[in-house]
C-alpha cells in the first residue's frame, strides 16, 4: 500500500502541469471570462441607458418562483463548470495514458525505475489509478470550487439588482451538487477502463509514436470490418464496430461515458433537471448492462498484457 | 565458497546474434570484478541477465535467486547505475530521495544527504538543470545509501571529466565497498579501475576468455622489455604481443616462467589495457 501511494505521488510530480495547472488555469480562464462578459454586459447596459440600478430592479417582483430559479441557474452553472473542467481533463488523461508507459522508456529513465524493488504490475495500477481517480478528482473539486466562486461572482451581481444572494443560494444546492458529482468518479472510472486499457497497452507496446498506433488500428480495423461486409461477409457490421468496439476504446475517458448504459426504465430523483441527470440511482443503473462489464474485462485484460510487456517489450 | 553471482551454461541469442554463447563464472562475496570487452561483445547482455531485464538460457543464480522469477525480490539486494539508465528529467533532487527512502527498504537517508552535503546539489534543483556529471553523482548518492549486496555499474562514468571520474571510484571505494559487498563493473576507461579491481574477467564474442583474479594475473603474465639482439629468442616463446619502444621490443608473455624471463631483460607486470588489447587483436577486423 505504501509503495503504491508514492507510485502515485510520483505521477502527481511527474504529472502536476497536467494534473494541476491545467483545471487551474481552465478554471481562472472560465472566471476571468465570466467576469468579463459581466462587467461589458453591465457597462453596455449602463451606457445606453437601458437599466439604470433604479430601473431594472426585481425587487417589486421577485417572488418565490424566481429566487427558485435563480438557484437552478446558479446549480446550473456550477455543474457546467464543473462539467467544462472534466472534459478539458478526459484530454489530459488521453495523453497522459498514451504516455504512461512510454515516455520513460523513450528517455531510458524506465532502468532507474527498474532498479528499484517495485513490481510492475504495481506501477501500472499506480498509473491507472492516477488516470482514473486522482485526476478526475482533482478536476471535480476545481471545477465545483470555480463553480461556487462563479456563483458567488453572479450572485453579488444580481444582488445589486435586487434579487437577494442569500434567497439564491439557499435555493442552490452546492453540497448536493459536489458529492453528486465526486459519487459519480467511480462510475467514471470504471468505464473508462477499456479505453485506460487500450492506451496503455499501446503505451507499453510500441517502439515509436503511440499516438498513431492507438489511433489508427481501431480505426483501420473499422474500415476493414466494413470492406468485408462490402465483399458480401455475412454478419458484420462496421457502424456497430466503431460504436462498440472502436469508440470504446478510444473515447471512454470523456465525462458521462456511462451514459448510454443507463437504463431508461430508471427514473431520475424527482425536481430540478440538474439533479435528475446527477442522480447517483439513475447513474449507477448504468452498472446493470453486460456490455459495460465486458468493457471492463477488456480493459482489465488489456492492463495485464501492458504490465507484461513493461517488463520484456525492451528486450534487444 | 559464498558465491553472489553463479553462471552456468548461461546463453542469449537474439535474432541472429549470439550474444552470450554458453557462459560459466562464478563471482564470490566481497569482490570488485571487471568485466571488459570490445563493443558487442556481451557485456551488457550479461548485465541485463544479473539484473533480471533480459530473459535468457541455462542457469544463473544470483543471491540465491531466479533473477527471472524473482526479480522483485532481488531489487532490494541489487543496485545498479548505468550511463544509460538515466535519472528522470522532470524529478527534483528531494522527490528523488523522498521517493527511494519510501519506496527502498534498505535505504539510509541520513547517508544520502551527507553524500549530497558535498556536492552542489540543491533539493529543489531538477534532473533536467543539472551537467552529467551532477546526474551521476545524484545517482551515486541514492545507490550508496542503499545497502545492497551487489552493485551493477555499466559504463557509469562515461561522458564524465577526469575529475568526476576521479572522485566516482574513490567514493565508491571510501565510503561503500566492504567485505559483505560486490562490485561488477564494465567500462572502457581500464586505467582509471585498474587499481581497484579485485578480479578481472575478458570477454569477446559473447565468451569469457579471460577469468583471474588481480595477483594471479600478475603471476601468469608478465611483459619483458628486450633488446634487439635478444629479440628472437624472445619471440621462440611465442608471446601473445609484441611492440617497439626506442629500438627496444617488449614482449607480453602468457604462463611462462619468470626466472627465464629474466634471463631476456627487464620483468614488470602488464597492465589491463595491455593485456585486454593483446587478448582483442582483431575482433574489429
Amino acid at each position: 500500500m505504501k509503495t503504491l501511494y508514492w507510485l502515485v505521488k510520483r505521477e502527481f510530480w511527474e504529472h502536476r502541469g497536467g494534473f494541476l495547472w491545467t483545471p487551474v488555469i481552465t478554471g481562472s480562464l472560465f472566471l476571468l471570462m465570466t467576469l468579463l462578459s459581466i462587467t461589458s454586459f453591465e457597462a453596455f447596459g449602463l451606457r445606453n441607458n437601458m437599466f439604470h440600478m433604479g430601473d431594472w430592479n426585481f425587487t417589486h417582483h421577485v417572488d418565490a418562483d424566481t429566487t427558485k430559479n435563480f438557484g437552478k441557474f446558479l446549480d446550473l452553472m456550477m455543474c457546467i463548470s464543473a462539467s467544462a473542467i472534466l472534459g478539458i481533463m478526459a484530454i489530459v488523461i488521453f495523453f497522459y495514458c498514451l504516455g504512461a508507459l512510454y515516455d520513460d522508456r523513450k528517455d531510458k529513465s524506465v532502468l532507474f525505475w527498474q532498479s528499484l524493488p517495485i513490481a510492475n504490475w504495481k506501477t501500472v495500477v499506480s498509473k491507472v489509478a492516477s488516470a482514473i481517480f486522482i485526476a478526475p478528482a482533482i478536476a471535480a473539486v476545481l471545477g465545483v470550487i470555480t463553480g461556487a466562486v462563479l456563483v458567488l461572482v453572479t450572485a453579488c451581481v444580481a444582488s445589486l439588482h435586487g434579487l437577494s444572494v442569500w434567497a439564491g443560494l439557499t435555493e442552490a444546492h452546492p453540497i448536493r451538487l459536489v458529492t453528486n458529482i465526486l459519487g459519480l468518479i467511480p462510475l467514471y472510472a470504471v468505464c473508462a477502463l477499456p479505453t485506460i486499457g487500450w492506451l496503455m497497452l499501446c503505451s507499453a507496446w510500441a517502439r515509436s509514436k503511440p499516438f498513431l498506433w492507438a489511433l489508427i488500428i481501431p480505426l483501420a480495423t473499422t474500415f476493414a470490418v466494413w470492406w468485408l461486409h462490402l465483399l458480401g461477409m455475412p454478419g458484420l457490421n462496421a457502424q456497430w464496430f466503431f460504436s462498440h468496439v472502436a469508440s470504446r476504446v478510444l473515447f471512454e475517458v470523456i465525462p458521462g461515458n456511462w451514459l448510454s448504459f443507463i437504463n431508461p426504465m430508471y427514473a431520475g430523483s424527482q425536481g430540478e433537471e440538474v439533479f435528475e441527470h446527477l442522480d447517483l440511482l439513475r447513474n449507477y443503473s448504468a452498472l446493470a448492462s453486460g456490455e459495460l462489464w465486458l468493457g471492463v474485462i477488456a480493459g482489465a485484460a488489456m492492463l495485464a498484457v501492458a504490465a507484461w510487456l513493461r517488463r520484456w517489450r525492451d528486450d534487444t | 565458497m559464498n558465491a553472489v553471482v553463479t553462471a552456468s551454461g548461461l546463453s542469449k541469442r537474439y535474432k541472429n546474434t549470439l550474444a552470450l554463447d554458453n557462459v560459466n563464472f562464478q563471482i564470490p562475496a566481497g569482490r570488485i570484478v571487471g568485466l571488459i570487452g570490445p563493443n558487442g561483445a556481451g557485456k551488457t547482455t550479461a548485465l541485463k541477465a544479473i539484473l533480471g531485464l533480459t530473459d535468457f538460457q541455462g542457469q544463473l543464480n544470483v543471491l540465491g535467486l531466479d533473477p527471472r522469477s524473482q526479480r522483485d525480490k532481488l531489487m532490494e539486494e541489487v543496485c545498479f547505475i548505468a550511463d544509460v539508465a538515466v535519472l528522470p528529467r522532470w524529478i527534483r533532487v528531494r522527490e528523488a530521495i523522498d521517493f527511494v527512502a519510501n519506496i527502498h527498504p534498505r535505504f539510509n537517508r541520513a547517508k544520502c544527504e551527507a553524500f549530497l552535503a558535498r556536492t552542489k546539489l540543491t533539493p529543489d534543483q531538477r534532473v533536467k538543470q543539472m551537467s552529467k556529471g551532477m546526474i551521476v553523482q545524484l545517482h551515486l548518492a541514492l545507490v550508496m545509501a542503499i545497502d545492497a549486496k551487489l552493485l551493477v555499474l555499466d559504463e557509469p562514468t562515461l561522458g564524465l571529466d577526469i575529475l568526476y571520474r576521479k572522485q566516482f571510484y574513490q567514493n565508491l571505494l571510501e565510503d561503500y565497498f566492504d567485505e559483505n559487498k560486490t562490485i561488477i563493473v564494465t567500462t572502457h576507461q581500464v586505467e582509471e579501475i585498474e587499481h581497484i579491481l579485485t578480479d578481472l574477467m575478458f570477454i569477446r564474442d559473447g565468451k569469457i576468455v579471460l577469468n583471474t583474479d588481480m595477483e594471479a594475473m600478475g603471476e601468469r603474465f608478465a611483459e619483458v622489455m628486450v633488446s634487439a639482439d635478444m629479440a628472437a629468442t624472445a619471440r621462440q616463446l611465442k608471446p601473445l604481443d609484441e611492440r617497439q619502444v626506442f629500438g627496444k621490443s617488449i614482449f607480453l608473455f602468457d604462463g611462462i616462467d619468470q626466472a627465464q624471463l629474466r634471463a631476456l631483460g627487464e620483468i614488470r607486470r602488464p597492465s589491463v589495457s595491455d593485456l585486454f588489447v593483446a587478448t582483442m587483436k582483431g575482433t574489429y577486423a
